[in-house]
């Protein structure tokens, strides 16, 4: 079978797959609809929440992002997987003591205000679009490479797809479809991986094989290699980075404090019967986000390897077939600045900008561009991090069927968290405006109703974004993590390790770091994109890093503000006990 | 346990913490505390902070600072989680405060 029927293959069958489990799982009330009922088993949810944590980010970009930075990459490593000792350790069991259905919930009731709810309902609806445009544009990438349709239709089968388990199922629908699409993404990551790791290390395990000597008989371990081979052509050493200490501390912190933060990933741990099961199942979801997680830096690792290998001074006409394919989907591009029909690849920009393709070919049949070549150095590839993970197999030559099971796998990761994502959008909208808020006297039938209509809107609005991709949405990913570390967090945390904290206090503190944050994001990101560089920042941190300075400054206004106020009243005092200790949890609710 | 029971509804209904609830939540915070300072040690210590120190000695082929930050702290991030769920266990077990 050719490959490109075996992707049509495996893509159809693992959305059949999907399918069925959505039309198994309907949800009938809004209990199942907000959490699947409650009584999800704590590894399946483990499994669930891996799945909808583990974005078209993770499994396309991130093992990118490590073959070209390097150690500084590390801050996704650390920042990605230290948040659920967070959860697990200060949030999680607390929040599903508590019992109820969303994080406005917590923080409405915690501080007795309709006024805290409706600002965690902002933060958590500006946190999750910015974060589902990224995965809309995932779906559209692989769509267009892999199926050869084109990015909008991409878009529009994707949008279907959770269309039907979202909202048909809700969140009963998307655990179990997220349970699914889990064991295809991390197969479909692993293979590749244990096949890269043994071609080049003799070691099928790449954890293992990342440490090993690389099997070319040169006795240098694949780091060492990768440090000589990368410095040879003029690149920082692998295992050096360029950001500052601060730095890559504070976009660390931010990033754990942000994962913990993150409205659609506490969410699930509402869904398991009890609050040890909410612990049980933290770890579970971090053994499986592990198993990808500290697969990527060896991939990162072997693929920058190969890359080298195969395109630095070999002739154009003599490059392989994966170089002829994405350079066609615009993410590679080679000019030949001294005329030899040769490729070199070295440190440094190609051209300036990203590629702007005019139709014709040049002299090696090359796809030529209109922009400029950077006449100071001799570098003559530009190449897309993305393509990574996804042009893997190809540029190790694996057999078809691992292309197939990479196409299906990148799918999977971006459906599932934009499934995650739209519930926590619509039950927000449903039960903390609707319900709680504005219209209280709705029936059980009409806010299910409303859950469902509010969860396509949202699929359309993401839709929109994954079709017409404003410029700002890839500079914009520090904005969710930066604002889910300086407003929910905080305001989470303190509900419950602090039983004088109050409605003033937790207000003025979220609406201070939100503010903060989203500020000196917005001045460095979109206002003044041109000053953003190190000299210019506060204390050295980036716009990527300072949700921890917004972190600082939401905790302090909190305390002072909360000591100038009147105290929480007894009913409050009495709920943070209740939610401390962990017996009786199904029936918790204080109100 | 009964009496203890006894004390702690009794207590709850005026808005007091028992005896009981205040010695769990206090262990417990203890613990928290210990697991947390591993967990800072592991990550921001080996990985950031310490690395290029750390860098001189390796682990197979990696150097160990840089091992810490890609591989090292995630493992110790699954230790502290596991850690914390058995040992929840017991000490829920100890005051007859487990689900």
């Amino acid at each position: 079978m050719s490959t490109q029927t075996l992707i049509y293959l495996f893509v159809g069958l693992s959305f059949a797959l999907y399918i069925g489990i959505a039309i198994w799982s309907r949800a009938g009330s809004t209990k199942e609809f907000y959490v699947a009922g409650g009584g999800v088993n704590p590894v399946v949810n483990g499994m669930a929440t891996a799945a909808d944590w583990m974005s078209a980010a993770s499994f396309i970009s991130m093992a990118g992002l490590i073959a070209f930075l390097g150690y500084d990459a590390s801050v996704y490593l650390m920042g990605w997987t230290g948040g659920y000792v967070l959860l697990a350790l200060l949030l999680a069991p607390y929040l599903r003591k508590f019992g109820q259905f969303t994080v406005p919930d917590f923080i409405g009731t915690r501080y007795y205000s309709k006024a805290a709810r409706v600002v965690a309902v902002i933060c958590l609806i500006f946190i999750s679009f910015t974060y589902i445009a990224g995965q809309m544009r995932g779906v559209g990438i692989v769509f267009s490479r892999f199926l050869d349709v084109s990015i909008f239709w991409g878009v529009i089968i994707g949008m279907g797809i959770v269309f039907i388990y979202a909202v048909l199922g809700g969140m009963k629908g998307i655990t179990y479809t997220q349970v699914a699409q889990y064991c295809v993404l991390i197969f479909a990551y692993m293979v590749p991986a244990f096949f890269l790791s043994f071609m080049i290390t003799g070691n099928p395990i790449p954890q293992i094989g990342l440490g090993s000597e690389v099997n070319d008989g040169s006795g240098l371990y694949v780091l060492q290699k990768l440090d000589l081979v990368l410095t040879d052509l003029g690149f920082a050493p692998y295992t050096d980075g360029s950001k500052s200490m601060i730095d890559v501390f504070c976009i660390t912190l931010a990033l754990m404090v942000g994962t913990a933060g993150l409205p659609h990933v506490i969410v699930r741990f509402f869904t398991v019967p009890k609050a040890s099961d909410a612990r049980k199942s933290a770890f579970w979801a971090l053994l499986f986000i592990a198993i990808l997680y500290t697969t990527a830096p060896a991939v990162g690792a072997f693929a920058r390897l190969n890359f080298v290998d195969t395109v630095n001074q070999t002739a154009y006409e003599d490059a392989p077939a994966w170089f002829g394919n994405w350079e066609g989907n615009d993410l590679i591009a080679w000019v030949d600045k001294n005329q030899d029909g040769v490729m070199q690849y070295s440190a440094g920009t190609a051209f300036e900008g990203t590629p702007v393709f005019t139709e014709e070919r040049g002299a090696s049949g090359e796809r030529l561009l209109s922009n400029v070549p950077t006449p100071e150095n001799t570098n003559e590839v530009y190449v897309d991090r993305d393509i990574m993970v996804l042009a893997n197999p190809e540029i190790g030559n694996l057999p078809g069927w691992v292309i197939a099971l990479v196409a299906a796998g990148g799918l999977a990761a971006a459906l599932s968290t934009a499934a995650g994502l739209l519930l926590v959008i619509s039950s927000s909208v449903s039960h903390d405006l609707l319900k709680s808020t504005f219209r209280p006297d709705i029936s059980e039938k009409g806010e299910l109703l409303a859950a469902r209509l509010a969860a396509s809107a949202a699929i359309v609005v993401a839709g929109y974004l994954g079709i017409y991709p404003p410029g700002w949405v890839a500079e914009v990913v520090a904005f969710a993590f930066g604002l889910a570390a300086s407003s929910l967090f905080p305001a989470i945390f303190m509900g419950i390790f602090t039983k004088s904290m109050n409605r003033e206090g937790a207000i003025s503190g979220m609406v201070s770091g939100l503010f903060f944050t989203f500020a000196y994001i917005f001045y460095f990101k979109l206002a003044n994109p041109a000053a953003n560089v190190a000299e210019n920042w506060l204390l050295g941190i980036s716009p990527e890093g300072i949700g921890v300075v917004g972190m600082v400054l939401n905790f302090v206004v909190a305390i002072a503000v909360s000591k100038m106020t009147a105290s929480p009243p007894v009913e409050v005092r009495k709920l943070v006990d209740s939610i401390r200790v962990p017996r009786g949890a199904a029936s918790a609710h204080v109100h | 346990m009964e009496n203890e029971q006894q004390g702690q509804e009794t207590h709850a209904e005026d808005g007091e913490t028992s005896a009981v609830e205040n010695a769990y939540w206090h262990e417990n915070v203890r613990l928290l505390v210990v697991l947390m300072s591993i967990w800072f040690i592991a990550s921001f210590g080996c990985g950031i902070l310490l690395r290029d120190w750390l860098d001189q000695f390796s682990i197979a082929g990696y150097p160990l600072g840089f091992w810490f930050a890609q591989q090292g702290s995630i493992y110790v991030f699954m230790a502290l989680i596991l850690f914390y769920v058995l040992r929840m266990r017991k000490i829920e077990r100890k005051y007859d405060l487990d689900d």
